[in-house]
């Protein structure tokens, strides 16, 4: 028995400028999916220069412009916009807004029985100037000098000193930044007032967790980021000095500006904000396999609280870790110390959700459908993503290590069998949630095997190129003599990124193909205990007949002496 | 607050006048402090100490933090010892 | 139009809009706003800090008063202290429910604040005519970005106080609580404009 509304809403008010939690989350991820796509094609370019550098790009090279590529031919500049704007688009306008707008904003009213977020029209403001922010980074391919260029951390001076697209970047990144602070306020009031009655907060899903100290960050450590941008736009537009040291040389001339400033403020600034935003990369998506794993192991989640201890001192830490990726800037050996020491203890709670995660597999009745698979190989994947970031963050190693492809390695393990994979499970559990079809198991798998094998060649070899000291962010990988031996690496993680690429095919297939043909599901497909389980499927406008009422915690399954193996969070009796 | 009865209301008006007069003779005091040109370091402190004051009366009387609920601190705690970090770890790792 | 209810059929059901949550004691407005205010404390955090930085790491560095006008920013202070009380006053007068005296200390609250950005149109105007811009030295990029970035704000909030003097003023009739409640969200930003010049002042001018 669903609702209608008194005066039925145009179709631009219900679908595009909608204020409905549910429609805004399909935005985000239909948006954040399209960046990924775009954004994975920018680093397909980029790998042919790897592997066959100074080489016409077959096919599609002559389509490119002539400051991009000449006959085929990519050059220099155009290789530095690739690689800053597949770190920007893949981080700011496709894993963030996937992760956090997209299946935030969609699950997290659902799993905690409100009927929307708190401030729905602020929500809808955040979509749509994340989009602004996102038309702006696109466009700024098409300024006569091209995108930004001075890598997704944008550096001065050289991010000072570089062409117009920089200053697009910071204007694109100010939208960004202001659609994240937006949400942000939004999830936190939304979590805290509107959770039903009986929900405390240690009967949230794990997921809601992971949202809600997300939230923090993101409330919390923009905004020096923000204040950053305004200072290099000050400095590329009004002259000044914030990060331009005295008596910088260019091109052989002396740098006509009033000098003073310090290039290690920005780095200071853009990672007090960068660090905790690879937390924020990587909460929703262990969120997304706790909730998978839990519904789809018949069991408990092993160590709940343990989790949610870890989760909430890992976002405090995140916001004292940050210098280090600063370990070569001469900080000296007691400030290098203090941060070597605060990153070896955030790798403990990370180490105990991963631990709390395997160990709930154990004695589980696994059904080994598509989402479970990609939320149990997200385990060894952020696993060595883990482990890699430890001689990262010891000094001593570090020297060595940091700028090189090790660190490339590192931080993708992390981020794309990681995150990416945590996403790939959430979208295929909660398609029948949102859309009331099924995905294709076939097609799942189809994507599945193919996306970790590839994955794994791509970023494996990474840590041999970094150990044997190949610098990142390089045009011309056989530039070095100490490079040219790895090159035969190069040629095979090119080789895998493609065969990557199109094993995202059948996924493509199956998202499409399962709206107009999935097979039909109702409420409960998957037998879940979370409330969004007890809305409809999809669920309406205000989500719930009637706004639930919780009575346990959030992964009550297998309970002995029941007929049932769950029992859903909402029902007072048994199930 | 939002209950608070018409006396209650008079009341906080009469507070908000004696924070006014504060707040006006704190700034008269600042500037006249700095007319004294002590050395760098006392004059930060005696400053900043000025301004903590000041922004402590428009906190808690002006924003009602003085009768505001926990979970309003928490928040602010949290953005406070952030703050401090950020002031703080950037200089002392030059 | 039921707010409160558990039924669906209701089209909004958002609750704790005008009355507060019974653990949390606060209303979704307040905290939202609060949640907005740390994110700010934030914000001109990443700009103090980096004043901070400049100045520890410069060689030489100009004390206020020998660049800036004094008894001018002194007289804007005090302008912007006069406006945060007309402002707690705007509030207090609905809570009294004389909203006639709202809008004259709303209206004065507004004055107040234009006034403050003129006074700093007149400081800004004086330094460009003497050709002192942003790219002149750090001092003067510092106190450009930072006046600058805090006048936005007071941009801001004269912006919404005027909504909310006119056309917004038109839900006291219909929801005379949440319309106080906006109010004091308002004030709330308002008065954390005011705070941040509390510090900006004396750091900028008398240091």
């Amino acid at each position: 028995m669903t609702h209608t509304d008194e005066h039925p809403l145009p179709f631009w008010r219900k679908y595009v400028f909608s204020t409905d939690h549910k429609v805004i989350g399909i935005q985000y991820a239909v948006t954040g999916l399209s960046f990924l796509l775009f954004g994975f094609g920018l680093m397909m370019l980029m790998r042919w220069q790897l592997a066959y550098p100074g080489q016409p790009l077959p096919f599609i090279g002559h389509l490119f412009h002539e400051k991009a590529m000449v006959m085929g031919i990519m050059l220099p500049e155009f290789y530095n916009q690739l690689g800053a704007m597949h770190g920007t688009i893949m981080v700011f306008l496709g894993v963030v807004p996937l992760a956090v707008g997209g299946f935030g904003n969609y699950l997290v009213p659902l799993q905690i029985g409100a009927p929307d977020m708190a401030f729905p029209k602020l929500n809808m403001m955040s979509y749509w100037v994340y989009f602004l922010g996102g038309v702006t980074m696109f466009a700024s391919f098409f300024l006569p000098e091209g995108a930004a260029q001075s890598g997704w951390t944008s550096y001065s001076p050289l991010a000072n000193i570089a062409t117009t697209g920089q200053t697009v970047w910071l204007v694109g990144m100010i939208f960004l930044i202001t659609s994240s602070l937006l949400g942000s306020v939004n999830f936190i009031v939304t979590i805290v007032q509107l959770r039903a009655d009986g929900l405390s907060f240690f009967r949230f899903p794990f997921f809601v967790w992971a949202q809600f100290v997300t939230s923090f960050l993101l409330l919390l450590a923009f905004p020096p980021l923000e204040a950053a941008g305004v200072l290099q736009l000050m400095d590329r537009l009004a002259h000044t000095s914030f990060f331009m040291p005295s008596g910088l040389v260019v091109a052989g001339k002396v740098l006509e500006v009033s000098g003073g400033g310090n290039p290690l403020l920005w780095q200071h600034l853009f990672w007090f904000l960068a660090h905790p935003e690879v937390y924020v990369l990587i909460l929703p998506a262990m969120g997304i396999v706790t909730e998978i794993l839990a519904c789809n192991t018949r069991k408990p989640i092993y160590g709940y609280k343990a989790m949610v201890y870890s989760v909430i001192f890992i976002g405090f830490m995140s916001f004292i870790v940050w210098a280090h990726h600063m370990f070569l800037t001469s900080m000296g050996t007691k400030m290098s110390a203090f941060f070597q020491i605060t990153t070896m203890i955030i790798s403990i709670p990370s180490v105990v959700i991963l631990t709390a995660l395997a160990l709930s597999l154990w004695g589980g009745s696994i059904r080994f459908n598509t989402p479970t698979l990609f939320a149990i190989a997200f385990l060894p994947m952020f696993g060595i993503g883990g482990l890699t970031g430890l001689p990262l963050g010891l000094v001593a190693s570090d020297i060595h290590l940091h700028d090189t492809y090790y660190v490339i390695g590192h931080f993708h393990y992390v981020v794309a069998p990681g995150t990416i994979f945590a996403l790939f499970a959430g979208i295929y559990h909660w398609f029948p949630k949102v859309t009331g079809r099924k995905m294709s198991e076939f097609l799942g798998k189809l994507h599945f095997w193919p996306s970790l094998i590839f994955t794994n060649g791509v970023f494996m070899p990474m840590f041999l190129l970094g150990l044997a000291g190949v610098s990142r962010r390089l045009y011309d990988p056989i530039q070095y003599a100490h490079a040219q031996p790895t090159q035969p690496l190069n040629v095979f993680i090119s080789i895998c990124a493609w065969c990557l690429g199109l094993s995202q095919i059948p996924f493509i297939l199956n998202f499409f193909g399962s709206l107009l043909w999935g097979k039909k599901v109702d409420k409960n497909p998957w037998e879940a205990t979370t409330l969004e389980w007890a809305a409809p499927s999809p669920p309406p406008h205000g989500n719930f007949e009637h706004l639930p009422e919780v009575y346990r915690g959030p992964y009550e399954y297998s309970v002995p002496g029941q007929r049932h193996d769950f029992w859903p969070q909402h029902m007072k009796e048994e199930n | 607050m939002e209950h608070a009865s018409h006396e209650e209301i008079k009341r906080h008006v009469k507070i908000y006048i004696a924070v006014f007069v504060a707040l006006a003779a704190l700034t008269v005091i600042t500037v006249a402090v700095s007319y004294l040109h002590l050395p760098l370091g006392q004059a930060v402190l005696v400053a900043l100490a000025i301004a903590s004051l000041k922004a402590s009366l428009v906190a808690l009387f002006f924003m009602h933090l003085i009768s505001e609920k926990q979970i309003i601190f928490s928040v602010l705690s949290l953005a406070f010892i952030f703050f401090v970090v950020l002031l703080a770890l950037p200089v002392v790792s030059s | 139009m039921c707010k409160h209810s558990k039924q669906a059929s209701c089209f909004n059901m958002i609750r704790y809009i005008s009355k507060p949550h019974p653990i949390t004691g606060v209303t979704n407005a307040k905290l939202g706003t609060w949640c907005f205010l740390a994110s700010e404390v934030m914000l001109f955090g990443g700009l103090f800090s980096a004043y901070v930085l400049l100045r520890t790491g410069a060689p030489a560095w100009p004390r206020g008063a020998e660049i800036l006008n004094v008894p001018l920013a002194t007289f804007n202070t005090l302008v912007l202290i006069t406006s945060s009380v007309t402002m707690v006053m705007s509030w207090a007068s609905l809570a009294m429910k004389e909203f006639a005296n709202y809008r004259r200390y709303m209206g004065l609250t507004i004055l107040l604040g234009l006034a403050f950005l003129v006074v700093k149109g007149f400081e800004y105007g004086h330094k460009f005519q003497h050709h002192h811009f942003p790219s002149t030295d750090t001092f003067y990029a510092v106190y450009f970005t930072l006046t600058g970035l805090h006048g936005l704000h007071v941009v801001g909030g004269v912006l919404l106080n005027t909504y909310f003097l006119f056309p917004g003023s038109a839900l006291w009739k219909t929801e005379p609580e949440q319309f106080a409640g906006r109010i004091e969200c308002a004030g709330l930003y308002w008065h954390f404009v005011d705070l941040v010049w509390i510090f900006l002042f004396p750091v900028l001018y008398l240091l």
